[in-house]
């Protein structure tokens, strides 16, 4: 019952309000002229310093979700669930070349998407409408489970019902649109804060309450034996070793070809800034590699999730175990940290899915002549109905159903690949072939994904990302990650598309970066504000 | 699009045309390699108090991860 978690429900109340609050002061901290143009409002100006940036990116990355759903992996299959380590250590040095070139052609032509990116590169606004939509349904529900995240932490205080929701997104939404990027940039401190108190605080605690880390790794080995899933243990075994390097290696090529983890980067003053944080931000990985191993702590404790109407939430075992082995004042304080962790992303990706929308689509169909203000405030609305959308998916839909369009947001974003990553390096491929490719990437991956079943969730589609080789006809019980075979169907077709463009000499479009446009810094002259100055 | 390289402006300053290219970039490979292979790390022994090597070998990838990146970032800094 509520009424028992009294204390845990009013320090999380009184952090988060204190936060919100933070959120609406932030519009006037580093303080622009005007917040009327996606600049400022959308990029923060684009000129965060490197300990901001780190939080910011950091923030962006590293979600609510995340913190409720990598333990509750772990506690459920094992070793599998611990793929997010590597993955979160094989993106930064992965991405490292690459971003810098984005930083810098974005920085000259003031491209505050990669689809603007893409639309300049690959002169085609086709294939940035595409890029844009992909984006935008990617991010959608990736949204809608920072909800989820909040929701599992107030269902292990015993609040159930969707209001305390639906006022956490209103508040946000408001100072979203006041403050633009300033305000998760300002909040992602007090998050991080938060979140590395409470992590040290559980692995130094939790782990001597119960008997050491090999106690705690040996019941959970003793829960995995006993299960009849031959895919669990604390280790990998032969069927999802493949799968396991696979999923991470997808991830972190998806990562950063999300839009909100773009809007991060492009905030940054420098590429210094960039460099630094590609070396630096892995200090989070340590602490999601902590955070996974309390599914194994959740399970020595003997954790059971909270069920409401008869269904266990997996996602709440690791506010359960806050709950059971913390005094109620620290667990009001973890809570909040997850809680809080749930804004900053939150307010990313609404500012990061707005700006796709207003330049990609709204700049582009609807309004050519659109002025920076207009920009800024078809943004800024559009910001407030990205989040109701958010809010709509968890109230009106299961929210199982936003875990499994996430599944397929990773693959999906992983077919913008071709355009925006390879296209930062090469402008090799034709346009018309990265539009098939996309096609034929996306068309893959939800085949592939519609026919993987999940028989301890009972559901015949959509049931996982792991494909078994044997339905390829290989005598094997290796698994590969959807996501990777749809990228290579994708990168073959744009390959052999491109080679036919040319031969049947298709035109292409044509590109407006020049290679030294990719090498530009901080204080190299923008085509921008010459085109501004010319036009005055 | 302007051109920036209309006759009255000033020529550039005389020095190598700018560019991102380093040997020292092939360093970053290896911390993208090495945890996608999953035998080295994947059994339970040796433990490190009471870790499994599985766990407590991947978080060591951390800052190896970064060191490797921080070593590209130093030597390739640009100077002046």
């Amino acid at each position: 019952m509520a009424s028992d978690h009294i204390t845990e429900i009013v320090i999380f109340s009184v952090l988060f309000l204190l936060v919100s609050g933070m959120g609406f002061v932030a519009a006037r901290w580093r303080k622009a002229e005007t917040l009327d143009n996606l600049d400022e409002w959308g990029l923060g100006g684009r000129s965060f310093g490197s300990w901001i940036t780190w939080f910011l990116i950091g923030g962006d990355l590293y979600t609510a979700y995340t913190f409720v759903a990598v333990p509750a992996l772990v506690f459920g299959a094992g070793a599998a669930g611990f793929f997010a380590v590597p993955y979160t250590i094989v993106v930064y040095p992965l991405v490292f070349l690459v971003l810098i070139r984005l930083w810098s052609v974005s920085h000259v032509h003031g491209f505050v998407t990669p689809a603007d990116f893409v639309r300049a590169r690959f002169g085609s606004p086709t294939l940035a409408l595409v890029i844009a939509i992909t984006g935008i349904v990617a991010t959608m529900p990736y949204i809608a489970l920072q909800l989820v995240g909040i929701e599992a932490v107030l269902k292990a205080m015993g609040v159930h019902g969707h209001w305390p929701i639906i006022i956490a997104f209103v508040i946000l939404a408001a100072y979203t649109y006041q403050s633009g990027l300033r305000a998760p940039a300002l909040i992602a401190f007090v998050k991080d804060l938060l979140i590395y108190l409470v992590i040290i605080v559980a692995v130094l605690y939790i782990p001597a309450k119960l008997g050491g880390w090999g106690d705690i790794f040996d019941s959970a080995q003793a829960k995995f034996d006993a299960s009849d899933d031959p895919g669990d243990g604390i280790l990998l075994n032969g069927s999802n070793q493949l799968n396991y390097a696979m999923l991470a290696l997808g991830s972190a090529m998806a990562l950063f070809l999300y839009p909100h983890s773009i809007t991060g980067v492009l905030a940054s003053k420098n590429r210094n800034v960039i460099k630094r944080n590609m070396a630096a931000l892995p200090a989070y990985s340590l602490v999601l590699g902590l955070i996974a191993l309390l599914g194994y702590m959740a399970i020595a404790a003997g954790v059971t999730p909270v069920s409401h109407n008869g269904e266990a939430d997996g996602n709440t075992i690791v506010p359960v175990l806050f709950d059971q082995m913390f005094p109620d004042w620290f667990a009001g304080v973890a809570f909040a940290a997850i809680g809080i962790g749930a804004l900053v992303p939150a307010a990313i990706m609404s500012i990061a899915a707005a700006n796709l929308f207003t330049r990609n689509i709204y700049r582009e169909y609807f309004n050519r002549d659109a002025t920076e203000k207009q920009e800024a405030t078809v943004s800024k609305l559009v910001s407030l109905v990205v989040k109701a959308g958010a809010v709509a998916c968890i109230l009106l839909l299961d929210p199982q159903f936003s875990i499994d369009l996430q599944l397929i947001g990773g693959v999906i974003i992983l077919q913008t690949l071709p355009a925006v990553g390879l296209g930062l390096v090469t402008r090799w491929f034709h346009r018309g072939a990265l539009i098939a490719g996309w096609a034929a990437g996306m068309l893959a991956g939800l085949a592939l994904l519609y026919q993987i079943p999940n028989p301890d969730k009972g559901k015949e589609h959509f049931g996982g990302s792991a494909y078994p080789l044997s339905d390829f006809g290989f005598d094997t019980k290796m698994t590969l990650y959807v996501g990777i075979i749809a990228l290579v169907v994708n990168v073959i077709v744009a390959v052999v598309g491109t080679v036919v463009c040319r031969a049947a000499n298709l035109e292409d479009g044509r590109d407006a970066t020049r290679e030294a446009d990719y090498l530009a810094d901080e204080n190299d002259p923008k085509i921008k504000e010459i085109e501004m100055t010319a036009s005055t | 699009m302007v051109s920036k390289e209309e006759p009255g402006e000033p020529a550039p300053p005389a020095r190598a045309p700018r560019s991102d290219r380093s040997p020292w970039n092939w360093l970053l490979i290896v911390p993208v390699v090495v945890p996608l292979l999953t035998f080295l790390y994947n059994g339970d022994s040796p433990r490190l108090g009471g870790i499994p090597a599985f766990y407590w070998m991947q978080m060591l990838f951390i800052p190896f991860g970064v060191a490797c990146t921080v070593i590209v970032y130093r030597m390739t800094r640009k100077r002046g």
